[in-house]
């Protein structure tokens, strides 16, 4: 029985959002995102020219995606630099991202994602979406509509929303389902599963995550309007 | 059915600005099935049955009839690859560099060099962004001195400002020669450009706070006192 969250929150509700668009100086775009203890930083740079050529698609842009830990970012210092986790992960966010860009107009070149997560406490991917939408959206990438991402799942016998790092680990049993829709199209762009989880709750479990993506949705909007609205 | 989101309005990528087949996409927005939709960050902007979206980001865009600053960056047999701050490079050919005659295999970094800054003229966009530039029209020529900075090119028409007026408000009071090309490089040759540059960066910045123009006045005026 895991009646009563850890943190005291709702069973539907999300961590404390925070988001910052434009916190690299250096990249065309960039945003920050936080959720909870999550911290994401998402660059975007490009369009730019793409090499090895070999990898140049003269049709349309391709989009190449990289995640990574920082090695402070968890309690026991992890090894920088690439891993089997992180390769998973760079593959899974430009998956995510993939349907809502629109590279047709820059064909030869490549747009580069970089997510460093700065902080975690579970969510580590969902937060790099939300990160990369905003920061794509920052270096005016034509998108056919912004990503959200959230976690949702089972903790015990509870379906809820947002799972922190006790949450995922819990020793009775859960499931966590990382899950990117794009809210306006009304397409999952992403969908993984760690766990058990029944049928029927995950159709539970995606209306809730449906629910919270709408009001991420709305705090991209409110961060992008404060940088943007007055130019 | 109808509008949705109303002029001059911001929207975000994946925003329905109107429904219905009364309308036509333009830049910036796109058509799904009787939607039209945002794909950037920017303000909507309807003309008669014209949907556009005014951009607030992104790289700049290159349009044939575009006056564009670039620098050579390779020299090959039958013209110049000229980075305009695009993705792709573009090609200056010999035959529209110039009209005195080159002769075949003649040294072509006489007329440019690597890593000279030319003002040239986009005249086609070609499948697979090849872009074609000319330098044969009038003001288009290597750039001497001076120096180049970098602006959004979003912010480049508030720069040169309604028929020029910002742009030769610009001039006059700093005694500089200015030239800005469209995919947001400014070339700024002169005594006093420091003082310029930091006019170009307060327009960058205060581009939509209203009497901009006096307030650009106000700063290069001073500077004209001092002298």
């Amino acid at each position: 029985m895991y009646s009563k969250r850890i943190d005291g929150r709702e069973f539907d509700e999300l961590r404390k959002i925070e988001a910052k668009v434009g916190v690299v100086e250096s990249a065309d775009g960039s945003a920050m995102f936080r959720i909870g203890d999550t911290i994401a930083i998402a660059a975007v740079r490009g369009p730019r020219d793409l090499h090895p050529k070999f990898m140049q698609n003269p049709k349309r842009g391709t989009l190449r995606c990289n995640y990574n830990m920082m090695s402070f970012s968890v309690d026991e210092r992890i090894r920088p630099g690439p891993s089997r986790r992180s390769r998973e992960i760079s593959l899974v966010t430009e998956n995510a991202l993939m349907p809502a860009v629109d590279l047709s107009d820059f064909p030869n070149s490549v747009v580069d994602v970089f997510v460093e997560i700065v902080q975690a406490d579970a969510g580590t991917r969902c937060a790099g979406i939300c990160a990369a939408s905003l920061a794509l959206a920052d270096a005016g990438i034509p998108m056919r509509d912004m990503v959200c991402a959230i976690s949702v799942g089972k903790v015990g016998d509870k379906i809820l929303v947002d799972l922190n790092k006790y949450e995922e680990d819990y020793e009775e049993g859960s499931s966590d389902m990382p899950v990117a829709m794009m809210p306006r199209r009304n397409e999952i762009s992403l969908l993984q599963l760690d766990g058990e989880i029944k049928k029927d709750e995950i159709v539970k479990a995606l209306e809730l995550a449906k629910k919270s993506c709408e009001k991420i949705l709305e705090i991209q909007r409110k961060v992008l309007m404060e940088k943007y609205k007055h130019g | 059915m109808g509008l949705i989101i109303k002029e001059k309005e911001f929207v975000i990528p994946g925003d329905v600005i109107a429904e219905g087949i009364d309308y036509l996409p333009a830049g910036g927005v796109f058509r799904e099935k009787d939607k039209i939709i945002a794909e950037q960050i920017g303000i909507v902007n309807i003309d008669n049955r014209l949907i556009k979206l005014i951009p607030l980001t992104g790289v700049y865009k290159p349009k044939p009839g575009d006056v564009v600053i670039g620098q050579v960056v390779n020299i090959s047999f039958n013209g110049w690859s000229v980075d305009i701050g695009f993705s792709n490079l573009a090609l200056l050919s010999v035959r529209d560099a110039t009209s005195e005659f080159i002769e075949r295999k003649s040294d072509l970094s006489r007329y440019f060099d690597f890593d000279d800054y030319i003002v040239a003229k986009i005249s086609n966009v070609g499948k697979g962004n090849l872009i074609d530039l000319t330098m044969k029209g009038h003001g288009l020529e290597k750039l001497h001195n001076g120096r180049v900075i970098d602006v959004s090119p979003s912010k480049v028409p508030r720069i040169i400002g309604k028929q020029g007026s910002m742009i030769n408000t610009l001039k006059t009071l700093s005694n500089c020669m200015v030239q800005v090309g469209q995919n947001g490089k400014v070339w700024i040759s002169g005594e006093n450009s420091e003082r310029l540059i930091e006019a170009i960066r307060l327009i960058e910045r205060e581009s939509h706070i209203p009497g901009l123009t006096e307030k650009i006045e106000r700063l290069l005026g001073s500077s004209g006192g001092e002298q």
